[in-house]
């Protein structure tokens, strides 16, 4: 196994340290001083994002990009959400936030069941056929998405799926199927094979022992499964240009329709505000999870 | 099951690469025309624009997310207060689509109103920082929006690779009275080499698809001056009705990727068997 597939250890557990140290020494205050400019650096952006927002436009042509809004407005994310043009309509980028929802739900769920089966036979129901196609599957992870979008529109097209809802689905399936693979792969893997010894001796069928045994011990993983889907389909933004079609594009296409299509003044307060809803989801997803946020990454990180 | 991926992944490529060797416009044709497409793809100035923004963007990118990451890594690995937050804040910008990363950076980085107007009215009347719509400079402003979004990354890989170093390292290094900065960089920066190793292939797949992050924050301008492969990929794909030149591309792209990524993977999976309890 990989030392990466562990998550750090939460605070508790962790061993004691090394050196001494807590001496206040010129060493330490370098130490904050630098960990201090850095987490400026990582925070201007999303306090620009904040205040922009918050501001009426005659503020922001000041161009204080970094003072604090005189008279708070909350109309720009009202205008965000629900009057601003994406492209076509103006009903703001609400419609886009469900379009996103609606791609989000069925992504989540699919890739995480077919990745759990095709890492509880492999993990258990072992053969050299599928070992190999594991191997090419993992392979074909690293494939430019460019390689594959031309082939796969013509191939969607001739199953009637493109620019439909079902369509996008499969795309995502297709893009997270090595990940989602080799994280149940890993999982299970963990798992004892007597555990399953004991459960084909009592009879069990690959179905039943999958769903009655492997599946309702496989929450944790599930969950870092589900964090990964969802800020990974979320954020996705050239498979949903492509496959989605008009009907349901996802917000981060509608958000960039929005502010790279505008004509006539900028409205920098809407497009802010309108960002921050669009990275809502992920970055909620983010701030709930905390660490299995990162154990999904280094799970993730494997691949290969 | 996963044989239809499979059939996913590896006839699209196959596929890929035969309509690159003929001359598709806008439909699919199955002439064929050897490497024509590739030679034209080469002859092809935005294409190698593209490729050296790509080159120049990988570089920088890669670089500065290792060095930026790994410092991350070291100085909250000295037991610092407030640890938790720290990590949280250096964090956070993953969790964000490459779209709000490049929109917002389009927004701090705009001349008129953003940083140099900032930085101006603060007194600084003659400070400029325009790279965002100076076609020379305009790529370094990508790696800026992409390494604030993905340093954190590699901190949190980085993090988790130094615990799980042997403490009696430190020890050791104490007694001889090594200074840790040189642990660092001659002991244990060897010894995380399966990190590093990851970390980069992680990056680096993240270089080549760069996309959504140019489109997002300068939709390849000044005029083409921010291209990407990815980006001419589309345009040729979908907007100028030339399958077989964007495959060509394409493969070149993918061509890119095994040529980096295998021998990485080689190296770690050695030294990965090496270390016995696999």
């Amino acid at each position: 196994m990989n030392p990466l597939t562990t998550p750090t250890l939460p605070r508790a557990q962790r061993p004691t340290r090394r050196r001494p140290a807590r001496r206040i020494t010129a060493a330490r205050i370098g130490i904050y001083a630098f960990l201090f400019i850095a987490a400026l650096f990582f925070l201007a952006p999303l306090y620009v994002m904040v205040v922009t927002s918050l501001k009426p436009m005659d503020e922001i042509r000041q161009g204080l990009l970094f003072g604090l809004p005189q008279d708070i407005t909350f109309e720009p994310w009202r205008v965000a959400w629900s009057e601003v043009c994406t492209g076509v309509s103006c009903e703001g980028i609400r419609t886009g936030f469900w379009n996103s929802v609606a791609i989000v739900v069925p992504s989540v769920i699919f890739p995480i069941l077919i990745g759990a089966v095709n890492g509880y036979a492999l993990s258990f129901w072992r053969s050299r056929s599928a070992d190999w196609l594991f191997a090419m599957l993992l392979l074909g992870a690293f494939i430019p998405a460019q390689v594959m979008i031309y082939p796969l529109v013509k191939v969607l097209a001739a199953a009637h799926l493109f620019s439909s809802l079902p369509g996008i689905v499969v795309i995502h399936i297709i893009f997270s199927m090595p990940v989602m693979t080799l994280l149940f792969r890993n999982y299970y893997a963990s798992l004892p094979q007597e555990l399953f010894k004991a459960a084909r001796v009592d009879g069990g069928g690959f179905w039943r022992i999958f769903f009655q045994l492997m599946l309702p011990m496989s929450t944790p993983i599930i969950i870092v499964g589900a964090i990964m889907q969802v800020t990974g389909v979320w954020n996705d933004y050239i498979l949903g240009l492509v496959f989605a079609g008009r009907e349901n594009l996802p917000m981060t296409v509608q958000l960039n329709n929005v502010i790279n299509t505008t004509t006539g003044e900028r409205l920098y307060n809407v497009n802010m505000a309108a960002t921050i809803i669009t990275s809502m989801v992920p970055l909620l997803v983010y701030f709930v999870s905390g660490r299995w946020f990162v154990r999904g990454i280094a799970a993730g990180a494997v691949k290969g | 099951m996963a044989l239809t991926v499979l059939v996913g992944y590896l006839g699209t490529t196959l596929w890929s690469i035969r309509v690159s060797m003929s001359n598709s416009r806008t439909f699919p044709q199955y002439d064929f025309v050897g490497l024509q497409q590739y030679e034209r793809l080469f002859d092809n100035e935005r294409w190698l624009m593209s490729l050296q923004n790509l080159a120049i963007y990988g570089v920088l990118f890669l670089l500065a997310c290792m060095v930026i990451g790994f410092l991350l890594a070291v100085f909250l690995d000295q037991k610092v207060r407030a640890e938790g937050a720290l990590r949280t804040i250096f964090l956070y910008p993953y969790a964000m689509s490459f779209v709000a990363t490049g929109l917002v950076w389009q927004w701090v980085l705009n001349p008129e109103s953003g940083l140099q107007q900032a930085v101006r009215q603060m007194g600084f009347a003659d400070f400029t920082f325009d790279w965002i719509v100076d076609q020379d400079k305009v790529i370094y402003t990508v790696v800026i929006a992409a390494v604030w979004q993905g340093a954190g990354l590699v901190m949190a890989l980085m993090l988790a690779g130094l615990r799980g170093i042997d403490e009696d390292i430190w020890k050791a290094a104490r007694i001889d009275g090594i200074p840790p900065w040189r642990v660092y960089i001659s002991i244990v920066l060897p010894m995380m080499g399966p990190t590093v190793a990851t970390v980069f292939i992680l990056l680096f797949t993240g270089v080549v698809k760069v996309f959504d992050a140019v489109v997002s924050m300068t939709q390849g301008g000044p005029g083409t001056a921010s291209d990407v492969p990815a980006k001419f990929i589309m345009d040729h794909l979908f907007g100028r009705a030339n399958i077989a030149l964007a495959s060509a591309g394409s493969i070149v792209l993918l061509l890119i990727v095994i040529a980096l990524v295998v021998p990485f993977m080689v190296a770690r999976n050695r030294s990965a068997a090496n270390r016995a309890t696999a």
